[in-house]
């Protein structure tokens, strides 16, 4: 008894959750060159459109229930849906993070404090390209690619501590500018968050294959892996 | 088997053949005491034919026969008296089966035939065995009436109050809850709990989800080529549904094939 009707529902699920993975690659990318170019218009674009980002994830999870419900998945099954299902919370969390970039930039509106432009466009590159890799990993089943992916973190890490200190610095420098350059800690942090995600998503990767859940701790030089065995 | 659980029943290199016929092939297994082991697989994988080995149900076909040793508390099955072995080892099946008659008489049959005589020992039997499978409630203000008057689950619940009524060791379930609605069913399933306390529980389903939701230890039955049954992995329910090691259980639990 091969199940058709199933693959084909779980097959609708993945593009759906492929095409929320653009949308919030898309807001991310947005966000950041709005930001950059102090584009407020563009910033309250991507505010409204976050909206359309929480409805895909909504229509993924009621679909993803429907077939809880419907087809009582397990094995393999059942570990691919529960991991879509978190995949697909992570998602809609990085387009917040998308959406807090474009809430600061509009906060900091024609500021001329000192940003650390450069760094911030490179945390963007990388978690944007991590995210874009870890949802190929994810649809395609890629274990190894799952397992790599996570070092790039260390990169993102490194630039947020460097932005961060740099941010603080000013700060101290010029206290009067500490209302705004608390902003900018926002951006950062996001865009450091925004990375941890694509983390999240590989470490549900390797669980559908293995059944394992593995830390991928990115704040550790180290990747840990918890197998018992 | 699950970790520091002594097997009340531990199977051995069993072969069971139907004249030339294998249908069971090299099963070694141990059914933890006190748990409730379910026996799933496709259609003619062995798995009945397993169960009615753990009381020698299969001796009354006159072409069985088998290899390996089954015992229970580390006693050959095949060596033991049989009578002795089925009051130990009892059984209740797929479709309700009272006996044409009152309710009372359904649980002391087996008590008498063991030789219970006192009226007052044999209405405590029957209280007590009823009160164990969930179903005095329901019926004692009705115990001299006919078995057959009692719907399908009560029906079912009698057969295991009867079961009982002889206080076996394990009791080896065959679909138990096929021919019963949902409702009756999850009864079941839910006295099955609470008897495992007491009791050791082998239970051959073809629903997997009574299975997953009713038993804490699984084994899958495959058939192989020539046809003979033969066990392809084993653990706790858990693990098989949630992550099974075999290519063969994952395609079967998932309903890809079987």
């Amino acid at each position: 008894m091969a199940r058709d009707i199933f693959e084909r529902k779980i097959q609708q699920i993945k593009d759906e959750i492929l095409l929320l993975g653009s949308m919030v690659e898309q807001a991310a990318l947005d966000s950041v060159a709005a930001f950059k170019n102090k584009d407020q218009k563009a910033a309250r674009t991507i505010i409204e459109e976050d909206q359309a980002i929480n409805d895909k994830r909504f229509a993924i999870e009621n679909a993803i229930m429907i077939l809880f419900a419907t087809q009582q998945p397990l094995a393999h099954d059942l570990r691919l849906l529960s991991a879509m299902f978190l995949v697909s919370n992570e998602l809609e969390r990085m387009g917040d993070y998308a959406k807090g970039i474009a809430s600061n930039t509009i906060r900091l509106g024609n500021t001329d404090i000192p940003i650390p432009i450069r760094d911030i466009e490179k945390m963007a590159e990388i978690g944007v390209s991590m995210l874009h890799r870890s949802l190929s990993a994810f649809v395609n089943e890629k274990i190894d690619q799952a397992i790599k992916i996570p070092e790039d973190d260390d990169q993102v890490d490194e630039l947020f501590n460097k932005s961060y200190r740099a941010i603080v610095n000013a700060m101290v420098a010029n206290p009067a500018t500490i209302d705004e350059a608390s902003f900018l800690l926002w951006v950062v942090h996001n865009l450091e968050r925004f990375a941890d995600r694509s983390v999240n998503i590989c470490e549900r990767t390797i669980f559908i294959i293995s059944g394992e859940l593995l830390e991928m701790d990115s704040s550790d030089d180290e990747m840990r892996f918890d197998h018992e065995d | 088997m699950t970790n520091n659980d002594k097997p009340k029943l531990s199977v051995k290199d069993f072969n069971l053949f139907y004249g030339k016929f294998q249908a069971l092939r090299d099963v070694t297994i141990g059914i933890p005491e006190n748990q409730i082991t379910s026996i799933i697989g496709p259609s003619g994988c062995g798995k009945s034919t397993f169960l009615r080995s753990f009381n020698r149900m299969n001796d009354l076909i006159p072409s069985v026969h088998t290899s390996g040793k089954i015992e229970l508390d580390n006693e050959n099955i095949f060596e033991t008296d049989v009578v002795e072995l089925r009051q130990r080892v009892g059984m209740v099946f797929q479709r309700p089966n009272p006996f044409p008659k009152s309710i009372f008489e359904n649980i002391a049959f087996g008590p008498r035939a063991h030789g219970v005589r006192d009226k007052l020992i044999l209405s405590e039997i029957v209280e007590k065995s009823l009160r164990q499978s969930a179903l005095w409630d329901e019926v004692k203000d009705q115990i001299h009436k006919s078995g057959l008057a009692l719907s399908g689950g009560q029906q079912q619940r009698l057969c295991i109050a009867r079961a009982l009524a002889v206080e076996p060791e394990v009791i080896l379930m065959d679909e138990p809850a096929s021919a019963l609605d949902p409702i009756a069913t999850l009864k079941i399933e839910d006295l099955i709990q609470l008897l495992k306390v007491k009791y050791t529980i082998v239970i051959v389903t073809h629903n997997m989800q009574q299975a997953a939701r009713a038993s804490d230890f699984t084994l899958f039955f495959n058939m192989a080529d020539d046809r003979a049954g033969y066990l392809v992995e084993s653990g706790n329910t858990v693990d098989i549904f949630t992550n099974p090691k075999e290519h063969q259980t994952e395609q079967y639990i998932s309903g890809r094939f079987g």
